[in-house]
Protein backbone atom coordinates (compact mmCIF):
# COMPACT_ATOMS: atom_id res chain seq x y z
CA UNK A 1 0.00 0.00 0.00
CA UNK A 2 1.30 3.17 -0.84
CA UNK A 3 1.80 6.24 1.87
CA UNK A 4 2.75 9.16 0.10
CA UNK A 5 0.32 10.01 -3.35
CA UNK A 6 1.71 12.36 -5.37
CA UNK A 7 0.37 13.85 -8.70
CA UNK A 8 2.01 17.24 -10.10
CA UNK A 9 1.51 18.86 -13.56
CA UNK A 10 3.31 22.48 -14.38
CA UNK A 11 4.27 23.88 -17.66
CA UNK A 12 7.87 25.99 -16.92
CA UNK A 13 8.76 27.42 -20.18
CA UNK A 14 10.03 24.52 -22.37
CA UNK A 15 9.89 21.66 -19.27
CA UNK A 16 7.25 19.53 -18.34
CA UNK A 17 6.38 18.12 -15.39
CA UNK A 18 3.78 15.14 -14.74
CA UNK A 19 4.72 12.85 -12.22
CA UNK A 20 2.34 10.58 -10.75
CA UNK A 21 4.17 8.78 -7.51
CA UNK A 22 2.58 6.09 -5.36
CA UNK A 23 5.54 5.85 -2.91
CA UNK A 24 6.14 3.39 0.32
CA UNK A 25 5.45 5.41 3.72
CA UNK A 26 8.77 3.96 5.25
CA UNK A 27 12.44 3.75 3.97
CA UNK A 28 14.59 5.69 1.62
CA UNK A 29 13.26 6.43 -1.66
CA UNK A 30 15.74 7.23 -3.95
CA UNK A 31 14.58 9.80 -7.04
CA UNK A 32 16.94 9.56 -9.35
CA UNK A 33 17.41 10.59 -12.90
CA UNK A 34 19.81 12.59 -14.66
CA UNK A 35 20.18 17.06 -14.50
CA UNK A 36 16.85 18.56 -15.51
CA UNK A 37 14.76 15.53 -15.08
CA UNK A 38 12.63 17.18 -12.76
CA UNK A 39 13.53 15.65 -9.50
CA UNK A 40 14.35 18.54 -7.73
CA UNK A 41 11.06 20.20 -8.51
CA UNK A 42 8.96 16.97 -7.73
CA UNK A 43 11.09 17.12 -4.14
CA UNK A 44 10.17 21.47 -3.60
CA UNK A 45 6.50 20.73 -5.26
CA UNK A 46 6.12 18.03 -2.23
CA UNK A 47 8.00 20.51 0.21
CA UNK A 48 5.48 22.91 -1.22
CA UNK A 49 8.60 25.41 -1.78
CA UNK A 50 6.56 25.39 -5.73
CA UNK A 51 3.08 25.37 -6.05
CA UNK A 52 1.57 23.48 -9.07
CA UNK A 53 -1.53 21.69 -10.04
CA UNK A 54 -1.81 18.23 -8.42
CA UNK A 55 -2.17 16.84 -5.26
CA UNK A 56 -0.57 15.63 -2.43
CA UNK A 57 -1.46 13.21 0.55
CA UNK A 58 1.17 12.10 2.80
CA UNK A 59 0.16 8.94 5.10
CA UNK A 60 -3.79 9.71 4.84
CA UNK A 61 -3.39 13.44 5.09
CA UNK A 62 -4.45 16.19 2.58
CA UNK A 63 -1.23 18.28 2.04
CA UNK A 64 -2.52 19.25 -1.65
CA UNK A 65 -5.92 19.23 -3.26
CA UNK A 66 -7.75 21.15 -6.02
CA UNK A 67 -8.90 23.38 -2.96
CA UNK A 68 -5.97 23.22 -0.59
CA UNK A 69 -2.58 24.03 -0.21
CA UNK A 70 -0.74 23.43 3.18
CA UNK A 71 1.64 26.01 3.60
CA UNK A 72 5.42 25.13 4.11
CA UNK A 73 5.56 26.42 7.17
CA UNK A 74 2.86 23.87 8.59
CA UNK A 75 4.34 21.11 6.51
CA UNK A 76 6.00 18.52 8.83
CA UNK A 77 9.04 18.08 6.70
CA UNK A 78 12.67 18.33 7.07
CA UNK A 79 14.11 19.48 4.05
CA UNK A 80 18.01 19.01 3.53
CA UNK A 81 18.99 21.32 0.45
CA UNK A 82 21.81 20.60 -1.97
CA UNK A 83 23.96 23.63 0.05
CA UNK A 84 23.77 23.51 3.53
CA UNK A 85 22.33 26.70 3.55
CA UNK A 86 23.18 27.32 7.68
CA UNK A 87 21.92 30.56 8.54
CA UNK A 88 25.10 32.44 9.00
CA UNK A 89 24.15 35.13 11.78
CA UNK A 90 23.50 31.98 14.26
CA UNK A 91 25.59 29.30 15.75
CA UNK A 92 25.51 25.68 14.88
CA UNK A 93 23.76 25.51 18.54
CA UNK A 94 21.37 28.44 17.43
CA UNK A 95 20.74 26.75 13.95
CA UNK A 96 20.13 23.24 14.88
CA UNK A 97 17.04 24.58 17.48
CA UNK A 98 15.84 26.93 15.00
CA UNK A 99 13.09 24.36 13.78
CA UNK A 100 13.20 22.72 17.19
CA UNK A 101 12.34 25.68 19.12
CA UNK A 102 9.14 26.22 16.29
CA UNK A 103 7.34 23.14 16.99
CA UNK A 104 5.28 22.44 20.34
CA UNK A 105 7.26 20.01 22.58
CA UNK A 106 5.02 17.13 22.65
CA UNK A 107 5.66 16.86 18.66
CA UNK A 108 9.52 16.48 19.40
CA UNK A 109 10.65 12.63 18.73
CA UNK A 110 13.79 13.47 18.60
CA UNK A 111 16.05 15.06 20.61
CA UNK A 112 19.01 17.31 20.41
CA UNK A 113 21.49 15.03 22.28
CA UNK A 114 20.65 12.12 20.24
CA UNK A 115 20.94 13.67 17.03
CA UNK A 116 23.96 15.71 18.02
CA UNK A 117 25.40 12.20 18.73
CA UNK A 118 24.21 10.56 15.77
CA UNK A 119 25.63 12.70 13.23
CA UNK A 120 28.79 13.60 15.44
CA UNK A 121 28.69 17.28 15.59
CA UNK A 122 28.93 17.67 19.47
CA UNK A 123 31.89 19.77 19.16
CA UNK A 124 31.20 22.14 16.88
CA UNK A 125 27.78 23.55 18.53
CA UNK A 126 29.55 26.62 19.49
CA UNK A 127 31.35 27.67 16.42
CA UNK A 128 29.64 29.71 13.58
CA UNK A 129 28.53 28.12 9.94
CA UNK A 130 31.34 29.84 8.26
CA UNK A 131 34.04 27.96 10.25
CA UNK A 132 33.05 24.49 9.49
CA UNK A 133 33.77 22.15 6.52
CA UNK A 134 31.78 21.49 3.63
CA UNK A 135 30.94 17.79 5.08
CA UNK A 136 30.58 19.34 9.06
CA UNK A 137 27.92 22.17 7.24
CA UNK A 138 26.13 19.31 5.47
CA UNK A 139 25.32 17.09 8.98
CA UNK A 140 24.27 19.77 10.66
CA UNK A 141 22.01 20.81 7.95
CA UNK A 142 20.97 17.47 8.37
CA UNK A 143 20.92 17.33 12.12
CA UNK A 144 18.46 20.43 12.37
CA UNK A 145 16.11 19.17 9.51
CA UNK A 146 15.56 16.31 11.63
CA UNK A 147 15.32 18.04 14.94
CA UNK A 148 11.62 19.52 13.60
CA UNK A 149 11.09 15.80 13.98
CA UNK A 150 9.83 15.44 10.55
CA UNK A 151 7.18 12.43 9.29
CA UNK A 152 8.75 12.89 6.08
CA UNK A 153 12.64 13.66 5.24
CA UNK A 154 12.67 15.30 1.95
CA UNK A 155 17.17 15.21 0.82
CA UNK A 156 18.10 17.26 -1.82
CA UNK A 157 21.70 15.42 -3.43
CA UNK A 158 22.83 16.27 -0.03
CA UNK A 159 26.39 15.03 -0.66
CA UNK A 160 26.74 16.69 -4.66
CA UNK A 161 28.17 19.89 -3.45
CA UNK A 162 30.94 17.95 -1.69
CA UNK A 163 34.38 16.63 -2.60
CA UNK A 164 34.77 12.39 -2.84
CA UNK A 165 36.55 13.24 0.63
CA UNK A 166 33.59 14.72 2.65
CA UNK A 167 31.24 12.34 0.69
CA UNK A 168 33.33 9.63 1.71
CA UNK A 169 33.40 11.10 5.95
CA UNK A 170 28.99 11.44 5.65
CA UNK A 171 27.43 8.73 3.85
CA UNK A 172 28.13 6.22 6.99
CA UNK A 173 25.78 8.94 8.95
CA UNK A 174 23.36 8.92 6.15
CA UNK A 175 23.05 5.01 6.58
CA UNK A 176 23.24 4.59 10.30
CA UNK A 177 20.08 7.15 9.77
CA UNK A 178 18.95 5.17 7.28
CA UNK A 179 18.70 2.47 9.95
CA UNK A 180 18.06 4.15 13.23
CA UNK A 181 14.82 6.34 11.59
CA UNK A 182 11.77 5.16 10.98
CA UNK A 183 10.48 8.45 9.13
CA UNK A 184 10.43 7.93 5.06
CA UNK A 185 13.10 10.05 3.04
CA UNK A 186 12.89 11.23 -0.44
CA UNK A 187 16.49 11.00 -1.69
CA UNK A 188 17.21 13.13 -4.21
CA UNK A 189 19.83 11.43 -6.15
CA UNK A 190 22.04 11.24 -9.78
CA UNK A 191 24.70 9.20 -8.50
CA UNK A 192 23.96 5.47 -8.85
CA UNK A 193 26.83 4.93 -6.14
CA UNK A 194 24.41 6.61 -3.67
CA UNK A 195 21.53 4.63 -4.78
CA UNK A 196 22.75 1.18 -4.30
CA UNK A 197 24.49 2.21 -0.75
CA UNK A 198 20.90 4.06 0.25
CA UNK A 199 17.92 3.71 -1.21
CA UNK A 200 15.16 0.96 -0.81
CA UNK A 201 12.76 2.21 -3.18
CA UNK A 202 13.89 3.76 -6.59
CA UNK A 203 11.99 6.07 -8.58
CA UNK A 204 13.36 6.60 -12.27
CA UNK A 205 13.04 10.08 -13.51
CA UNK A 206 13.21 11.23 -17.26
CA UNK A 207 12.16 14.50 -18.84
CA UNK A 208 9.39 15.67 -16.25
CA UNK A 209 8.48 12.04 -15.65
CA UNK A 210 8.56 9.22 -13.87
CA UNK A 211 9.15 6.03 -15.95
CA UNK A 212 10.14 3.34 -13.45
CA UNK A 213 9.49 2.66 -9.68
CA UNK A 214 9.95 -0.05 -7.54
CA UNK A 215 11.98 -1.53 -4.86
CA UNK A 216 15.64 -1.00 -5.55
CA UNK A 217 17.06 -4.54 -5.52
CA UNK A 218 14.51 -5.24 -8.42
CA UNK A 219 14.79 -1.91 -10.17
CA UNK A 220 18.35 -2.05 -10.75
CA UNK A 221 18.43 -5.50 -12.38
CA UNK A 222 15.54 -4.63 -14.63
CA UNK A 223 17.18 -5.31 -17.90
CA UNK A 224 14.82 -2.41 -20.42
CA UNK A 225 16.23 0.08 -17.99
CA UNK A 226 19.11 2.22 -18.28
CA UNK A 227 20.49 2.03 -15.11
CA UNK A 228 20.98 -2.13 -15.47
CA UNK A 229 23.14 -1.57 -18.89
CA UNK A 230 26.00 1.25 -17.06
CA UNK A 231 29.48 -0.33 -16.88
CA UNK A 232 29.24 0.22 -13.26
CA UNK A 233 25.66 -1.41 -12.68
CA UNK A 234 25.14 -3.40 -10.17
CA UNK A 235 22.99 -5.95 -7.73
CA UNK A 236 22.07 -5.39 -3.76
CA UNK A 237 21.51 -8.51 -1.59
CA UNK A 238 20.64 -7.98 2.06
CA UNK A 239 22.52 -10.47 4.42
CA UNK A 240 23.12 -10.64 8.06
CA UNK A 241 26.72 -11.34 9.19
CA UNK A 242 26.78 -14.94 10.13
CA UNK A 243 30.14 -16.40 11.06
CA UNK A 244 33.55 -15.10 11.09
CA UNK A 245 36.36 -17.14 10.60
CA UNK A 246 39.22 -15.00 12.37
CA UNK A 247 41.86 -17.41 11.07
CA UNK A 248 41.55 -16.55 7.56
CA UNK A 249 40.37 -12.85 8.55
CA UNK A 250 36.71 -13.31 6.54
CA UNK A 251 33.27 -13.21 7.55
CA UNK A 252 30.41 -15.52 6.26
CA UNK A 253 27.13 -13.63 5.41
CA UNK A 254 23.61 -15.40 4.83
CA UNK A 255 21.02 -14.04 2.65
CA UNK A 256 17.54 -16.19 1.67
CA UNK A 257 19.57 -17.24 -1.35
CA UNK A 258 22.62 -18.88 0.00
CA UNK A 259 25.87 -16.79 1.38
CA UNK A 260 28.70 -15.11 0.46
CA UNK A 261 32.18 -14.40 1.86
CA UNK A 262 33.58 -11.21 2.59
CA UNK A 263 36.64 -9.93 4.28
CA UNK A 264 36.36 -9.85 7.90
CA UNK A 265 33.96 -7.75 9.53
CA UNK A 266 33.91 -5.64 13.21
CA UNK A 267 30.05 -5.69 13.36
CA UNK A 268 28.35 -8.25 15.77
CA UNK A 269 26.93 -11.72 14.62
CA UNK A 270 23.31 -10.70 13.18
CA UNK A 271 24.18 -7.20 12.22
CA UNK A 272 22.24 -6.39 9.02
CA UNK A 273 24.75 -5.39 5.69
CA UNK A 274 24.13 -4.51 2.32
CA UNK A 275 26.21 -5.95 -0.46
CA UNK A 276 26.79 -4.87 -3.49
CA UNK A 277 28.10 -7.15 -6.75
CA UNK A 278 28.96 -5.57 -9.69
CA UNK A 279 27.64 -7.02 -12.55
CA UNK A 280 30.93 -7.53 -14.72
CA UNK A 281 31.93 -9.63 -11.06
CA UNK A 282 29.47 -12.38 -12.16
CA UNK A 283 30.20 -14.79 -14.40
CA UNK A 284 28.07 -18.09 -14.74
CA UNK A 285 29.15 -21.67 -14.68
CA UNK A 286 27.00 -25.56 -15.39
CA UNK A 287 28.51 -27.16 -12.45
CA UNK A 288 29.72 -25.86 -8.96
CA UNK A 289 33.33 -26.55 -9.66
CA UNK A 290 35.27 -26.26 -6.37
CA UNK A 291 38.30 -25.86 -8.46
CA UNK A 292 38.90 -22.25 -8.38
CA UNK A 293 39.39 -19.87 -6.24
CA UNK A 294 36.42 -18.04 -5.81
CA UNK A 295 34.48 -18.48 -3.10
CA UNK A 296 31.48 -17.23 -3.86
CA UNK A 297 29.89 -19.57 -5.81
CA UNK A 298 25.45 -19.01 -5.45
CA UNK A 299 23.05 -21.53 -7.29
CA UNK A 300 21.18 -19.50 -9.44
CA UNK A 301 17.98 -19.60 -12.25
CA UNK A 302 18.23 -17.50 -15.43
CA UNK A 303 15.76 -15.20 -15.42
CA UNK A 304 16.70 -13.21 -19.01
CA UNK A 305 18.95 -12.14 -20.79
CA UNK A 306 19.29 -9.65 -23.55
CA UNK A 307 22.47 -8.11 -25.46
CA UNK A 308 24.57 -4.92 -24.28
CA UNK A 309 27.27 -4.30 -26.36
CA UNK A 310 27.82 -6.67 -29.92
CA UNK A 311 30.26 -8.98 -27.39
CA UNK A 312 28.65 -8.51 -24.19
CA UNK A 313 25.02 -10.43 -22.97
CA UNK A 314 23.77 -9.33 -19.74
CA UNK A 315 22.34 -11.65 -17.71
CA UNK A 316 19.25 -11.57 -15.21
CA UNK A 317 19.76 -14.35 -12.35
CA UNK A 318 17.23 -15.65 -9.36
CA UNK A 319 18.82 -16.65 -6.17
CA UNK A 320 16.71 -18.26 -3.45
CA UNK A 321 13.94 -21.21 -3.60
CA UNK A 322 11.49 -19.44 -5.42
CA UNK A 323 14.55 -17.22 -7.34
CA UNK A 324 13.11 -13.93 -6.22
CA UNK A 325 16.60 -12.43 -5.60
CA UNK A 326 17.58 -10.88 -8.53
CA UNK A 327 21.52 -10.77 -9.34
CA UNK A 328 22.84 -8.83 -12.58
CA UNK A 329 25.72 -10.77 -14.35
CA UNK A 330 27.86 -9.38 -17.22
CA UNK A 331 29.25 -11.85 -19.78
CA UNK A 332 30.37 -12.70 -23.45
CA UNK A 333 28.06 -13.36 -26.07
CA UNK A 334 30.17 -16.17 -27.08
CA UNK A 335 30.23 -18.02 -23.13
CA UNK A 336 26.21 -17.24 -23.45
CA UNK A 337 26.51 -18.98 -26.49
CA UNK A 338 28.48 -22.12 -25.37
CA UNK A 339 26.72 -22.51 -22.19
CA UNK A 340 23.32 -22.43 -24.25
CA UNK A 341 21.83 -20.12 -21.95
CA UNK A 342 18.02 -20.25 -21.48
CA UNK A 343 15.29 -18.88 -19.40
CA UNK A 344 14.62 -21.17 -16.71
CA UNK A 345 18.20 -22.90 -16.92
CA UNK A 346 19.92 -23.66 -13.67
CA UNK A 347 23.72 -22.34 -13.21
CA UNK A 348 26.24 -20.94 -10.75
CA UNK A 349 26.93 -17.76 -10.29
CA UNK A 350 30.49 -17.41 -9.44
CA UNK A 351 30.83 -13.99 -7.53
CA UNK A 352 34.62 -12.42 -8.12
CA UNK A 353 34.60 -9.65 -5.43
CA UNK A 354 31.36 -8.13 -3.09
CA UNK A 355 30.60 -4.60 -1.93
CA UNK A 356 30.13 -3.90 1.18
CA UNK A 357 27.56 -0.84 1.55
CA UNK A 358 29.44 0.39 4.76
CA UNK B 1 28.87 86.17 21.54
CA UNK B 2 28.25 83.01 23.11
CA UNK B 3 28.03 79.90 21.00
CA UNK B 4 24.70 79.31 19.76
CA UNK B 5 23.80 75.22 20.48
CA UNK B 6 20.53 75.47 19.36
CA UNK B 7 20.76 74.88 15.80
CA UNK B 8 22.62 71.78 16.69
CA UNK B 9 20.22 70.15 19.25
CA UNK B 10 17.62 70.85 17.01
CA UNK B 11 19.40 69.24 14.02
CA UNK B 12 20.00 66.03 15.79
CA UNK B 13 16.60 65.90 17.48
CA UNK B 14 15.06 66.14 13.80
CA UNK B 15 17.93 63.55 12.48
CA UNK B 16 16.89 61.15 14.84
CA UNK B 17 13.15 61.31 14.61
CA UNK B 18 13.41 60.87 11.19
CA UNK B 19 15.68 58.40 10.98
CA UNK B 20 13.19 56.28 13.53
CA UNK B 21 10.29 57.05 11.00
CA UNK B 22 12.63 56.29 7.84
CA UNK B 23 13.04 53.03 9.19
CA UNK B 24 9.62 52.41 10.18
CA UNK B 25 8.45 53.74 6.83
CA UNK B 26 10.91 52.35 4.86
CA UNK B 27 11.64 49.08 6.08
CA UNK B 28 8.11 47.44 4.33
CA UNK B 29 8.83 49.46 1.30
CA UNK B 30 12.32 47.96 0.57
CA UNK B 31 11.03 44.73 1.72
CA UNK B 32 8.01 45.13 -0.92
CA UNK B 33 10.28 45.97 -3.38
CA UNK B 34 12.93 43.02 -2.96
CA UNK B 35 10.31 40.56 -2.88
CA UNK B 36 7.53 41.01 -5.53
CA UNK B 37 7.05 40.49 -8.76
CA UNK B 38 4.22 43.13 -9.71
CA UNK B 39 4.43 45.52 -11.95
CA UNK B 40 4.09 48.33 -9.93
CA UNK B 41 7.77 47.40 -8.36
CA UNK B 42 9.73 50.02 -11.64
CA UNK B 43 6.96 52.60 -10.92
CA UNK B 44 7.02 52.54 -6.90
CA UNK B 45 10.79 52.57 -7.01
CA UNK B 46 10.50 55.82 -9.42
CA UNK B 47 8.87 57.64 -6.80
CA UNK B 48 11.08 56.59 -4.10
CA UNK B 49 14.46 57.65 -5.97
CA UNK B 50 12.84 60.93 -7.44
CA UNK B 51 13.88 63.06 -3.95
CA UNK B 52 17.60 61.56 -5.28
CA UNK B 53 17.35 63.80 -8.84
CA UNK B 54 14.42 67.01 -8.16
CA UNK B 55 16.64 69.47 -6.64
CA UNK B 56 15.69 69.49 -3.00
CA UNK B 57 13.51 73.11 -3.77
CA UNK B 58 11.55 71.40 -6.14
CA UNK B 59 10.81 68.81 -3.37
CA UNK B 60 9.74 71.30 -1.05
CA UNK B 61 7.80 73.71 -3.04
CA UNK B 62 5.33 71.25 -3.51
CA UNK B 63 5.28 70.15 -0.25
CA UNK B 64 4.41 73.12 1.03
CA UNK B 65 1.44 73.74 -1.70
CA UNK B 66 0.72 70.44 -0.42
CA UNK B 67 0.53 70.85 3.00
CA UNK B 68 -0.18 74.46 3.09
CA UNK B 69 -3.67 76.21 4.26
CA UNK B 70 -5.24 75.42 0.57
CA UNK B 71 -3.64 72.20 -0.31
CA UNK B 72 -5.29 68.51 0.36
CA UNK B 73 -2.75 67.47 3.11
CA UNK B 74 -2.93 71.09 5.04
CA UNK B 75 -6.77 70.41 4.27
CA UNK B 76 -6.60 67.01 6.00
CA UNK B 77 -4.54 68.17 9.09
CA UNK B 78 -6.46 71.35 10.04
CA UNK B 79 -9.50 68.75 9.65
CA UNK B 80 -7.79 66.74 12.29
CA UNK B 81 -6.80 69.59 14.69
CA UNK B 82 -3.41 69.77 14.16
CA UNK B 83 -3.16 73.16 12.08
CA UNK B 84 -1.10 73.37 9.30
CA UNK B 85 2.66 71.71 8.72
CA UNK B 86 4.78 74.34 6.74
CA UNK B 87 6.93 76.13 9.41
CA UNK B 88 6.70 73.95 12.25
CA UNK B 89 8.95 71.44 13.13
CA UNK B 90 6.45 68.40 12.55
CA UNK B 91 6.44 69.98 8.53
CA UNK B 92 10.04 69.54 8.95
CA UNK B 93 10.06 65.78 10.00
CA UNK B 94 7.78 65.27 6.87
CA UNK B 95 9.77 66.89 4.70
CA UNK B 96 12.93 64.69 5.79
CA UNK B 97 11.38 61.56 5.44
CA UNK B 98 9.98 62.52 2.09
CA UNK B 99 14.14 63.85 1.26
CA UNK B 100 15.86 61.18 2.88
CA UNK B 101 13.57 57.85 2.15
CA UNK B 102 15.73 56.65 -1.16
CA UNK B 103 18.76 56.13 1.26
CA UNK B 104 16.92 54.09 3.81
CA UNK B 105 14.93 52.65 1.19
CA UNK B 106 17.92 51.76 -1.01
CA UNK B 107 20.01 49.65 1.25
CA UNK B 108 17.71 48.36 2.99
CA UNK B 109 16.56 46.38 -0.63
CA UNK B 110 19.39 45.48 -1.71
CA UNK B 111 20.34 44.31 1.57
CA UNK B 112 17.32 41.87 1.10
CA UNK B 113 17.73 41.27 -2.40
CA UNK B 114 21.35 39.74 -1.37
CA UNK B 115 19.83 37.72 0.42
CA UNK B 116 18.19 35.30 -2.16
CA UNK B 117 15.53 33.04 -1.73
CA UNK B 118 17.44 30.04 0.50
CA UNK B 119 17.43 31.55 4.08
CA UNK B 120 13.97 32.36 3.60
CA UNK B 121 12.87 28.41 1.98
CA UNK B 122 14.96 27.29 4.77
CA UNK B 123 13.32 29.39 7.73
CA UNK B 124 9.97 27.73 6.06
CA UNK B 125 10.99 24.26 5.97
CA UNK B 126 11.42 24.30 9.80
CA UNK B 127 8.66 25.98 10.57
CA UNK B 128 8.80 29.52 10.45
CA UNK B 129 5.83 31.55 8.92
CA UNK B 130 6.23 34.49 6.93
CA UNK B 131 6.54 37.15 10.03
CA UNK B 132 8.72 34.99 12.26
CA UNK B 133 10.95 34.15 9.13
CA UNK B 134 11.13 37.95 8.27
CA UNK B 135 12.04 39.06 12.20
CA UNK B 136 14.36 35.98 12.96
CA UNK B 137 16.44 35.35 9.81
CA UNK B 138 16.44 38.31 7.12
CA UNK B 139 16.10 41.01 9.29
CA UNK B 140 19.06 39.69 11.07
CA UNK B 141 20.95 39.07 7.59
CA UNK B 142 20.27 41.90 6.36
CA UNK B 143 22.50 43.91 9.52
CA UNK B 144 24.94 45.77 7.29
CA UNK B 145 21.83 47.18 5.65
CA UNK B 146 19.84 48.13 8.20
CA UNK B 147 23.48 49.91 9.68
CA UNK B 148 24.04 51.59 6.02
CA UNK B 149 20.49 52.77 6.06
CA UNK B 150 20.23 54.08 9.13
CA UNK B 151 23.39 56.00 8.97
CA UNK B 152 22.82 57.48 5.43
CA UNK B 153 19.44 58.79 6.47
CA UNK B 154 20.76 60.17 9.50
CA UNK B 155 23.27 62.29 8.38
CA UNK B 156 21.65 62.98 4.79
CA UNK B 157 18.62 64.64 6.90
CA UNK B 158 21.60 66.65 8.89
CA UNK B 159 22.87 67.97 5.91
CA UNK B 160 19.83 69.01 4.14
CA UNK B 161 19.18 72.77 2.93
CA UNK B 162 16.68 73.39 0.65
CA UNK B 163 13.69 71.47 1.61
CA UNK B 164 14.20 73.08 4.71
CA UNK B 165 14.39 76.65 3.32
CA UNK B 166 11.18 76.08 1.57
CA UNK B 167 9.00 74.28 4.15
CA UNK B 168 10.50 75.48 7.54
CA UNK B 169 12.20 78.59 7.05
CA UNK B 170 14.59 79.96 9.61
CA UNK B 171 12.63 80.00 13.33
CA UNK B 172 14.95 79.92 16.18
CA UNK B 173 14.51 76.62 18.00
CA UNK B 174 11.46 75.57 15.80
CA UNK B 175 13.06 74.92 12.03
CA UNK B 176 16.21 76.36 12.58
CA UNK B 177 18.72 73.50 11.51
CA UNK B 178 22.52 73.48 11.40
CA UNK B 179 22.97 74.10 7.63
CA UNK B 180 19.88 77.20 7.93
CA UNK B 181 21.86 78.72 11.00
CA UNK B 182 25.30 78.50 8.84
CA UNK B 183 23.91 80.27 5.70
CA UNK B 184 22.35 83.19 8.10
CA UNK B 185 25.37 83.46 9.97
CA UNK B 186 27.56 83.93 6.15
CA UNK B 187 24.82 86.27 4.93
CA UNK B 188 25.11 88.77 8.61
CA UNK B 189 29.12 87.92 7.89
CA UNK B 190 29.89 86.09 11.14
CA UNK B 191 32.33 84.29 9.58
CA UNK B 192 33.58 82.79 12.58
CA UNK B 193 30.64 81.42 14.03
CA UNK B 194 30.35 79.72 10.60
CA UNK B 195 33.12 78.59 10.46
CA UNK B 196 32.70 76.51 13.89
CA UNK B 197 29.52 74.87 12.81
CA UNK B 198 30.78 74.09 9.11
CA UNK B 199 34.24 72.64 10.46
CA UNK B 200 32.10 70.77 13.25
CA UNK B 201 29.93 69.50 10.18
CA UNK B 202 32.41 68.16 8.03
CA UNK B 203 33.92 66.23 11.17
CA UNK B 204 30.82 64.99 11.89
CA UNK B 205 30.59 63.69 7.96
CA UNK B 206 33.93 62.21 8.25
CA UNK B 207 33.04 60.22 11.14
CA UNK B 208 30.41 58.82 10.61
CA UNK B 209 31.49 57.67 6.81
CA UNK B 210 34.97 55.71 8.93
CA UNK B 211 32.55 54.40 11.76
CA UNK B 212 30.07 53.03 8.86
CA UNK B 213 32.95 51.51 6.56
CA UNK B 214 34.61 50.04 9.33
CA UNK B 215 31.91 48.37 11.07
CA UNK B 216 30.74 47.19 7.76
CA UNK B 217 33.75 45.89 6.64
CA UNK B 218 34.28 44.25 10.09
CA UNK B 219 30.63 42.51 9.75
CA UNK B 220 31.65 41.41 6.20
CA UNK B 221 34.88 39.92 7.15
CA UNK B 222 32.88 37.99 9.92
CA UNK B 223 30.81 36.72 7.18
CA UNK B 224 33.22 35.34 5.15
CA UNK B 225 35.52 34.53 7.41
Amino acid sequence: MSQIDARFQARLGAFSLNVDLHLPGQGVIALFGHSGSGKTTVLRAIAGLERFDGTLVVKGDVWQDEKRFLPVHKRPIGYVFQEASLFSHLSVKQNLTFGLKRIPAAQRRIGLEQVVEWLGIGHLLSRKPQRLSGGERQRVAIARALLTSPRLLLMDEPLSALDTRSKADILPYLERLHDELSIPVLYVSHSPDEVARLADHLVLMEQGRSTAAGPVAEMMTRLDLAIAREQEAESILETTVAEHQPEYHLSRLDFPGGSVMTRMLPAPLGTRQRVRIHARDVSLALSAHNDSSILNVLPAKILEFAPLTEWQVLVRLGLGPDASIPLLARITRRSADQLALAPGKLVFAQVKSVVLAE
Amino acid sequence: MAFDWQPVWLTLKLASVTTVLLLLVGTPIAWWLSQTRSRLKHPLSAVVALPLVLPPTVLGFYLLIFLGPNGPGGGLTQALGIGTLPFTFAGLVVASVLYSLPFVVQPLQNAFEALGRRPLEVAATLRASGWDSFFHVAVPLARPGFLTAMVLGFAHTVGEFGVVLMIGGNIPGETKVLSVAIYDHVETLEYGQAHLLSAGMVGFAFLVLVTLYLVNGRISRGEHA
